[in-house]
Parts: C-alpha cells; sequence; structure tokens
C-alpha cells in the first residue's frame, strides 16, 4: 500500500511545503486551476510513456512528436480543415511515427534508447522542414481554448477541458493497463520478456501497439500544446521527453521495466509543476528551479528504491 | 580448528534467518553444509564472508576472534567465497579478475596469478586471456585460483557443479582434494546427497535457521541427512502410482509422447536435449514448457504469482480477482507457500518459483508438459512434491517429457528414458531395462 501512497505523500508534501512558505498565494483555487493546466501537456504525454516503460523501453522522441503534431494541426487549419479533422490528422500523424519506431526496434532489433533518439532528431526536422522553420499560424477556433483558464460561466466545468481530457484518457489507460489481456502483457514484456515469449505472448506485435500508443499520447500532448500556443511551433517542447520521462519515474516507473502506474506518473507530473510553480511564486531565479527539480528526480527514485528494499 | 561459528543469530525485521548456528571445519576438511532452500545456509555464509553483521554469536579464526566488518575484511583475513554466479568481470583478464580489488603491483599480478593456476594444477590458463573466453568450468577454476592466490584459509563453494557436467565435475573434485591436502579448511554446499558423501568428510544440517545435526559423512546414510534436513521421514522421493499409457499425442523425432507417461531424456549438457525440447511448437493450448533457467527465462519476477501462473491464458478483459482465486486453487493444491497470490515471484524459493512454472501449464490445460531439468537448484522437499505432482498428472492422462541431468530422478520417476547424444536421439527404454551405467555409456557415446 505504502508503494501506491509514496508519491502522493511527496505531493502532499511540496504543496504543504509552498503552502506554508509562501502563505496566501500559492495556496489559491486559481493557481490550483493554473498548475492543473500546467500539468496538462507533459501529463498527457507521460501516460503513454508510462505503457512504454512498463514494456521495458523508453521513447526519447516524444518531445519532437508534440512538436510535430502543433506543425500538422497548425498546416491542416491552413488548409481549411475543420479542428476536428485537424485534431485526428495531428494525432494519426504521431500514430504513425510510433508504428515507425515500433518497426525498426522490432524488426531491426535495436535497443529503444537508440531508436527514439535517431527519431528524436528526424521528427524534430521533419517538423520543421514542414513548417519552412517558422511558426505556422493558422485561422483561431475553438481548439485554442482547451487549455484556456474558465469563464465565470463555464465554473460547472471544475477545470478547462483540457485537464478534463488529460483525466479521461488516464482512466483509458489505467484500465487498458489492468483490465485487458494486451495490457497485461505489456507488464510481462517488461518484467521478462523471454518469459512473455516462452508463454507464447506476441512480443512484436505488442511492442509495436506500445510505441504507436506512446507516440500517439506525445501527440495528444501536442493538441494540448497546439491548444496553449495557438500556432504550430516547430521548436516547441525541447526537452519535454525528459520531463515526461522524469513524471513517469517519480510516479514508481522502472526503468527496467515491468513496473509503472498510471495514477504514480500523473502524481509525478503534478508534483513537477508544483515545484516550478512554487518556485517562481516564491520568486526564486530559473536556475534555481532547474536544481530543485533535478534533485527531487534523483530524491524520489532514490525514496522509492530504499521503500521497495525494506518492503523485502 | 580452523574456523568455529558459535551461536551466530541474525534477524531482519521480525524474520530470524538464524537462531543460534554453531559451525566448527578444521583445516584439511571438507565440510558440506546442507540443509532446505531458506534454511539459513546463504545467510550464514553471507556472515561468514562480512556481508552480514551477525546479531550475537562469537566466531574464531585459527583461535583469533575474527569480526569482518565487509567482504575486503574476511577476504584480507583469509575467508573466500565461491558463489553458484560466478563473480567475475567477462571484459577483463584472468590475472586482472584474480587481483580484483586487492591489486598487488602491476608487475607482480602475472606472475603470482600463473603461481596460483598452476598451484591448482592448471597452469594451462594463461593469466593474460580474457574471461569471457573461458569455458563455465574454467572461470570456475579462475574463481578458486582467486580465493587461493590471496592465501585463504577458509574457502566456501556455494553449489559449486549446478553449472557443470560430468567430467569437469569430477575435475573439480580432484581439484578440492588437492586443496584439503595443502591444509585448507572447505565449506562445501550442496543439494546433492551423492555430491556430499563423494567429497565432504563431515556434514552440518541447516533447518529454519538452526543447526540440527553434524556428524561424518562415512557413518550416516543419505536418508538420515535428507531426514535431518525436511525434519520428517520423505516416504518416497519418486513414487510411481500404476499408469497406463494411452494414445499418443505429439512425436518429436520419432519418440511418441502418449497420455499418462512419463518419458526421460538423459544426455550430458550440450547433446542437443534442450533444442529437441525448444523444436517443439509451444502453443500453450496443448503443450506447455518450463525451462532450465526459471530467473532468466521462465519467470517474470518482478509480476505475481497470479500474473505468472495465468499469463499463456488470459482473456481479453481481465478481472485481477478472478485470476488470483483461480491462481489460490493452484496455490492450495501444489503447496506452494506464500503470503497470497499477489505476491512477487521474485520473492518465493527457488522450489515454489518452479511449482509456480509447473501451475502455470495447469491452469491452461496443456496434454503434453515438456520439462527442461525442472529440479534443478531446489531443496528435497520441493523436489518431493514436484515429483509427486509429475506422478499424479501422469496419472491423471497427461503426457510428461522430462530433461534431466539428474540420473536417480529420471530412473526414479519415468516410464522410459531415450538418451541423447551429439544431437542424436536414442530409442526410448523402459527403466526396468535401464540403469545409470548404462545411460552414462551411451551419453558419452
Amino acid at each position: 500500500m505504502l508503494k501506491k501512497l509514496g508519491p502522493i505523500l511527496g505531493l502532499v508534501f511540496v504543496v504543504l511545503l509552498f503552502t506554508a512558505l509562501r502563505p496566501g498565494k500559492f495556496a489559491t483555487a486559481d493557481n490550483f486551476e493554473i498548475m492543473l493546466l500546467q500539468t496538462a501537456v507533459v501529463g498527457t504525454g507521460a501516460l503513454g510513456m508510462t505503457i512504454v516503460i512498463i514494456s521495458g523501453g523508453i521513447d526519447l522522441s516524444v518531445g519532437s512528436v508534440v512538436a510535430l503534431t502543433t506543425v500538422v494541426i497548425a498546416l491542416l487549419l491552413n488548409l481549411g480543415w475543420p479542428p476536428v479533422l485537424a485534431t485526428l490528422g495531428g494525432v494519426g500523424a504521431g500514430m504513425i511515427c510510433g508504428g515507425l519506431i515500433g518497426t525498426l526496434i522490432t524488426r531491426l532489433k535495436l535497443a529503444p534508447f537508440i531508436v527514439t533518439l535517431g527519431m528524436w532528431g528526424a521528427l524534430r526536422g521533419t517538423a520543421k522542414g514542414l513548417a519552412s522553420e517558422q511558426m505556422v499560424v493558422p485561422p483561431g477556433s475553438w481548439l485554442n481554448r482547451l487549455l484556456n483558464t474558465l469563464a465565470p460561466e463555464q465554473r460547472w466545468l471544475l477545470v478547462p477541458p483540457g485537464v478534463w481530457l488529460m483525466l479521461g484518457l488516464a482512466v483509458a489507460v489505467f484500465a487498458f493497463l489492468r483490465y485487458t489481456r494486451r495490457g497485461r502483457h505489456v507488464f510481462a514484456i517488461g518484467s521478462n520478456e523471454l518469459t512473455a515469449r516462452l508463454c507464447g505472448v506476441p512480443v512484436e506485435r505488442t511492442k509495436l501497439i506500445v510505441y504507436m500508443l506512446g507516440s500517439g499520447f506525445a501527440a495528444l500532448a501536442g493538441v494540448l500544446q497546439f491548444s496553449y500556443l495557438t500556432v504550430g511551433d516547430p521548436t516547441t517542447a525541447a526537452g519535454m521527453e525528459l520531463d515526461i520521462i522524469a513524471a513517469v519515474v517519480i510516479g514508481g516507473g522502472s526503468l527496467a521495466g515491468g513496473a509503472g502506474s498510471v495514477a504514480g506518473s500523473l502524481v509525478g507530473a503534478l508534483i513537477m509543476t508544483v515545484v516550478a510553480n512554487g518556485c517562481t511564486k516564491l520568486e526564486f531565479p530559473n536556475w534555481v528551479q532547474e536544481i530543485v527539480t533535478g534533485g527531487i528526480i534523483i530524491v524520489a527514485v532514490t525514496l522509492d528504491r530504499w521503500r521497495q528494499r525494506r518492503a523485502e | 580448528m580452523r574456523l568455529e561459528m558459535r551461536g551466530i543469530q541474525k534477524r531482519f525485521g521480525a524474520t530470524v534467518a538464524l537462531g543460534g548456528v554453531d559451525l566448527n571445519v578444521a583445516g584439511g576438511e571438507v565440510l558440506a553444509l546442507v540443509g532446505e532452500n531458506g534454511a539459513g545456509k546463504s545467510t550464514l555464509m553471507k556472515v561468514l564472508a562480512g556481508a552480514h553483521q551477525p546479531d550475537a554469536g562469537t566466531m574464531t579464526l585459527d583461535g583469533q576472534p575474527y569480526r569482518p566488518r565487509g567482504p575486503h575484511d574476511a577476504r584480507l583475513a583469509g575467508v573466500a567465497m565461491i558463489y553458484q554466479e560466478l563473480a567475475l568481470a567477462p571484459h577483463l583478464t584472468v590475472a586482472e579478475n584474480i587481483w580484483l580489488g586487492m591489486e598487488p603491483a602491476r608487475r607482480e599480478q602475472r606472475p603470482r596469478a600463473a603461481a596460483a593456476l598452476a598451484q591448482l594444477g592448471h597452469p594451462e590458463i594463461s593469466p593474460d586471456i580474457r574471461v569471457a573466453a573461458l569455458p563455465i568450468a574454467r572461470q570456475q577454476i579462475v574463481e578458486i585460483a582467486r580465493a587461493v592466490a590471496i592465501g585463504c584459509r577458509v574457502l566456501v563453494l556455494d553449489e559449486p557443479t549446478s553449472s557443470l557436467t560430468g567430467a569437469d565435475i569430477e575435475h573439480l573434485f580432484t581439484l578440492i582434494r588437492r586443496l584439503r591436502a595443502d591444509g585448507h579448511a572447505i565449506i562445501y554446499i550442496s543439494h546433492f546427497l551423492e555430491e556430499v558423501k563423494t567429497i565432504a568428510d563431515r556434514f552440518t544440517v541447516l533447518r529454519d535457521g538452526q543447526s540440527v545435526g553434524t556428524g561424518n559423512v562415512a557413518g550416516t546414510s543419505s536418508g538420515e541427512i535428507i531426514a535431518m534436513m525436511v525434519g520428517r521421514q520423505v516416504a518416497e522421493l519418486y513414487p510411481r502410482s500404476p499408469r497406463s499409457p494411452g494414445e499418443v499425442v505429439l512425436t518429436i523425432n520419432g519418440l511418441e509422447l502418449r497420455r499418462g507417461e512419463v518419458i526421460g531424456i538423459a544426455g550430458l549438457v550440450g547433446s542437443g536435449r534442450t533444442e529437441l525440447l525448444r523444436s517443439v511448437k509451444t502453443d500453450w493450448r496443448r503443450t506447455g514448457f518450463v525451462c532450465e533457467d526459471r530467473q532468466l527465462e521462465g519467470l517474470a519476477l518482478e509480476l505475481s504469482i497470479a500474473d505468472n501462473t495465468t499469463l499463456p491464458r488470459l482473456p481479453a478483459f481481465v478481472r485481477p480477482q478472478t485470476l488470483e482465486s483461480a491462481t489460490s486453487r493452484w496455490v492450495e493444491r501444489m503447496q506452494i507457500k506464500c503470503r497470497n497470490p499477489r505476491q512477487p515471484v521474485g520473492s518465493l524459493s527457488g522450489g515454489n518459483q518452479q511449482k509456480v512454472a509447473l501451475a502455470r501449464m495447469l491452469h491452461a490445460d496443456v496434454d503434453v508438459l515438456l520439462l527442461d531439468e525442472p529440479t534443478r537448484g531446489i531443496d528435497v522437499g520441493s523436489k518431493a512434491e514436484i515429483y509427486r505432482l509429475i506422478d499424479e498428472l501422469a496419472v491423471a492422462g497427461k503426457a510428461v517429457l522430462l530433461v534431466s541431468s539428474y540420473l536417480p530422478e529420471l530412473l526414479g520417476i519415468c516410464d522410459r528414458i531415450a538418451v541423447m547424444c551429439r544431437g542424436k536421439l536414442g530409442p526410448a527404454r523402459p527403466v526396468a531395462e535401464l540403469n545409470e551405467q548404462i545411460i552414462m555409456a551411451e551419453a558419452i557415446c
């Protein structure tokens, strides 16, 4: 039980810490809404990364997929596509990238780190090429309002639609991992690929699906990022892959595979937002914030290992 | 006495791993340390090697108090451990491995390593060769040379034959006798009582963290030692109910597997036995497979017993509770010792892990069971339970194919045995027509 609660206790701790350090400024309803908004993009990407990391893999290309998706959506809107189709086009482009990654990993038998490191560069380049190395400015649409703070007449929504999107997807991923055969196969492959093979698990097909989902969720994060930017920007989300991986790892995911949880990854993403936001509220310069965030990753994983060893 | 351990106690949290163990070994003597998995052998040896600090008890080495603060301390004092999984750096040379962590002057390393290897009767192993280029048996000799080179007084060998076969085991025994003659005190840990009888002078039995008996190997029967290990009489190690072979369900290389029959395949490691089993397409609707390396291939150690058991036959949509209750039945039937089906397989003992691998086949409800060394490295009590289970399954109409290097077990539970040699499978003959000599003669063809 403690294993599940660890990241949540960490979140409660940082929230209480900043509430105490900055009374009246940090713990307000408005600021909590802003922090949820700030978490939506990384949180959505972390859902796919959770699946990838549980399977024992890694995906370094997600930041580039986010950028590529914003560009594709903006270009399609410029072509006159309705927002829904443009969104589907963006997500579809992301899943094609994932299909390519999965195929390279399973066919060429290359390490996921290498394949996705290559795709990290290649997809960023593709995004820049498609956008002619400029921002793509499309006509405005409702897509731009997914991550706006709620107007008074929308209060019944409680949180902005983009946050609901993340939460809905989280429930879907949770159910996939826990209640479907394919989801259990992901755990089995991550824990011991040879065993999975021995037991007749279709390892190659499952991995292909894993990377398609990983990139697919990165593309959905790209939809939210587009909504936030309102333009297609091929240089956006540089380094976001590391924030996403950090969220999963803080949430209890093991880079060795076989372990990780959806709730943990979202909490991990929230911890990083809270720290960034809290540091801003305390008027710390950016570099302090970066040091603190880096420290938290190491401390969180150390605590996690320590707890697991004690549990044994 | 070279080494005396007296009243050693060690607890981990609430678990008492060692509850007052006594152990003595003299120079020029081989002491066998036997006991079931989980009896405390590893913990005791880790205390000896300085990896664990005892909570109570005393140790003396040649009459001097011995309290190692860490493994390095123990090594300096002359206590050397050789673990089941060899602890060598494959990318380094033999000499570099021998001196790893001790590092005398660079120019002394080669000649002193060569001297240690020569002392063991293996001058042909070059100190300059990379360890990865040596076969397992040679790598083990390098480990022993590492112990000898630092002038060890007590040498502990933990299941040293588990990865060796026939001739290499004989070499190892010759080497151990040579070390004994040189006055080393040797502690030999093994599951194989035949080995204990061959190589050891005395034995000490551990059970549940207590030393429950010690004596001379010469005056004690295997049955008496087993009784001490399990704390009860094992009625029949190899049960064999009357079975009646039925229809043929699978043919491998001309070998017909029938329902209700247990067929054994004997042969040396490398004779192609495993490849033969692997050549059978396991679809888990009809044939199930238990492989020889549980940790590496057989089981997903971080996952739960339920996850491992149900993996080959998961429904498209999974209800965890359903899987757990289905698994509970197997846990009960096979007497898997665990807290609940959600416990990770990695936290079980070797014998119980293997039972999970067997439970998986039963859950998948296969007709044919392919078992590759299913009892390797597990304790006598669990072995007896696995044999009983194989017998039950055969009676229930399953076809069982058992590959094993351990002839007493093959002769004990099989109906027919075929011998494999250099990739060729001989005819399967009834056990009544066979004995160990005949099988060995065919295996080394």
